[in-house]
């Protein structure tokens, strides 16, 4: 019963989604308590994944639910995530006419999926969170049903979204078959490397897992997805489930397939070079900036794709601060985004930005300095991220892959440093509102002054994540 | 007269399955096609799990299988629910009419 305690944060939040949700129906105009309660309790789930002790290593269930430091940081890192993405989206769904019971219950629905994902040290485990989380995400992305962008959006993320899930389960049978458990540690036991079959299925699962974040060649969803659903979605989708995947995709690679380096490891180079590439390229004709954050997503997918191929804790170590740093980057990025409005219109267009730096000098600054991270310039956190990166891929000699990423980091800046042109050097356009919620100034406010002075002290958080030894 | 074995299951498993993925790319008239092959693909799977487990004498695949058809419903409750709203806004549900994203 004592390790009860460690599957607190899930049984809490389950329990206030249900409750919340009761609230919602039963009393009437209880919108914003509800939005308010569910934030609360998220930040009462923050503290208690928090007072579990980090270093602990622990398999309940049957083993089929792991509780280690790398499921504590990824929760922590989520549901911090998610509470500013609640945070700063109040505000756009109540001038969008969104702003509804529904939303924050799903939202809670959804990070409940995330987190059994992290966790989940079994196929059928995994498999219920990620349902959990994509059901949610399903209704989340038609939220706005009036507007036919938004069902459209939700339209393309179920089909696709479906589909992968189908494959990932073809994937999971056949791996079942094979290694006669669904358990991930009895899977490691039992599969040995002399069957092709097993090459089947785990192309299946890895195709399943790479479509939940957007790995080229199976990103056709996300530039649709992200334009189409609401911007407080977007936000959503562009960060949460990208951790949950990352986390996934390192527990099954290195845990059950591990002994399988040899069949694995060409597949993800193959998707890392494919999405850095393509995100950078693919980039260039955008017009519209959450279509544009798509492709830069799909980009940076590729570089944190880059650090899990290597085999080396570091190089899983490197991609997690990528995944933090870049979870960070937009929620800046989209704060901005959120204060880019005039009266109750959202501008979601690049020429929108057409010298913003006259009339909003500190939001252009905030920009400035969100896109020069994006795009890795030093000293700013997003170029230590890549740093880490490529430190971990050429310690393993694998020099074509260092070359394709720095060349893609090259490509990529264009689109960034045009959008930085467009608000420094262009005619001014429009006079945006000025009167921004106070979330939105705070998570603007973190996230640019985390970017800008993470140079000072870079080992604050290298010495954290060094606790993830997924390789014994 | 032949003997029924797990590889007859598997291949039935497999020719299933490639008919809900071909369902997917070659419909170019209707959504609810889409779902249908969705649940062909999720029964294909079943199919797998179950003779796997029988094959392997262990429960846990046909404890999986009661679970994807959980969700298998749910999925297609909330599949069914979203093409309506999508109906109610393009007044169409032609796969190839869904192309106001682009670009």
């Amino acid at each position: 019963m004592d390790n009860l305690n460690f599957i607190l944060p899930e049984i809490f939040i389950s329990l206030s989604l249900m409750f919340v949700l009761m609230l919602g129906v039963f009393k009437k105009n209880s919108t914003s308590i509800v939005y308010n309660l569910s934030i609360i309790s998220l930040l009462i789930v923050l503290f208690l994944v928090m007072s579990n002790p980090i270093n602990s290593n622990i398999s309940i269930f049957n083993n089929s639910y792991k509780i280690d430091y790398l499921s504590s940081l990824m929760k922590m890192l989520s549901v911090t995530s998610a509470i500013f993405i609640m945070f700063i989206s109040s505000k756009f769904l109540k001038k969008n006419n969104i702003y509804k019971d529904e939303y924050p219950v799903l939202i809670l629905s959804c990070i409940l999926g995330i987190m059994v994902m992290i966790s989940a040290n079994d196929l059928i485990v995994f498999y219920m969170g990620l349902e959990l989380q994509s059901l949610a995400l399903y209704v989340l992305a038609s939220f706005n049903r009036d507007n036919i962008l938004s069902s459209e959006s939700g339209v393309k993320y179920f089909v696709l979204s479906a589909l992968s899930s189908g494959l990932l389960l073809y994937g999971c049978s056949i791996i079942y078959g094979f290694s006669g458990s669904t358990n991930f540690l009895i899977i490691q036991e039992n599969l040995n490397s002399s069957n092709y079959s097993l090459t089947f299925g785990i192309v299946f699962i890895l195709v399943g897992l790479a479509f939940k974040i957007s790995a080229v060649p199976f990103h056709m969803w996300a530039p649709d997805v992200y334009q189409g659903s609401p911007t407080s979605v977007t936000v959503f989708f562009a960060t949460l489930p990208k951790i949950a995947a990352l986390t996934v995709f390192i527990r099954i690679l290195y845990v059950p397939f591990f002994n399988l380096i040899d069949q694995w490891q060409m597949i993800i180079i193959f998707l890392s070079i494919a999405s850095m590439v393509f995100g950078a390229v693919a980039a260039i004709g955008q017009r519209n900036l959450k279509r544009l954050i798509a492709y830069s997503s799909i980009s940076h997918m590729g570089f944190a794709l880059a650090g899990l191929s290597i085999g080396t804790n570091e190089g899983i170590q490197s991609s997690i601060i990528y995944i933090l740093i870049y979870s960070v980057m937009n929620l800046g990025f989209f704060s901005c985004i959120f204060m880019i409005r005039k009266n109750n219109v959202y501008y979601e267009k690049i020429e929108d930005l057409s010298g913003l730096s006259k009339s909003h000098p500190y939001l252009s600054f905030s920009l400035l300095i969100i896109l020069f991270s994006l795009a890795g310039i030093p000293p700013l956190a997003g170029f230590f991220a890549k740093f880490y990166i490529f430190l971990a891929v050429i310690e393993k000699s694998m020099y074509f892959l260092a070359i394709i990423g720095l060349l893609s980091t090259v490509i990529a800046a264009f689109y960034y440093l045009r959008i930085i042109k467009i608000i420094y050097f262009d005619n001014e356009k429009e006079k945006y509102d000025i009167d921004h919620h106070i979330a939105l100034k705070i998570s603007l406010g973190v996230s640019v002054i985390f970017l800008l002075f993470y140079f000072i002290y870079p080992g604050i958080i290298a010495d954290f994540v060094s606790g993830i030894k997924i390789i014994s | 007269m032949i003997n029924i074995g797990l590889s007859h299951y598997l291949v039935l498993a497999a020719i299933i399955f490639t008919i809900g993925i071909a369902g997917i790319f070659l419909n170019r008239k209707n959504i609810i096609v889409i779902l249908m092959s969705i649940e062909l693909i999720l029964l294909a799977v079943n199919i797998n799990l179950v003779s796997f487990s029988i094959f392997l004498n262990d429960l846990s695949g046909q404890v999986f299988t009661l679970f994807i058809l959980t969700v298998a419903a749910a999925e297609a409750a909330i599949g069914l629910a979203i093409i309506v709203v999508y109906y109610r806004n393009a007044g169409t549900i032609r796969v190839e009419k869904i192309d106001n994203l682009k670009g």
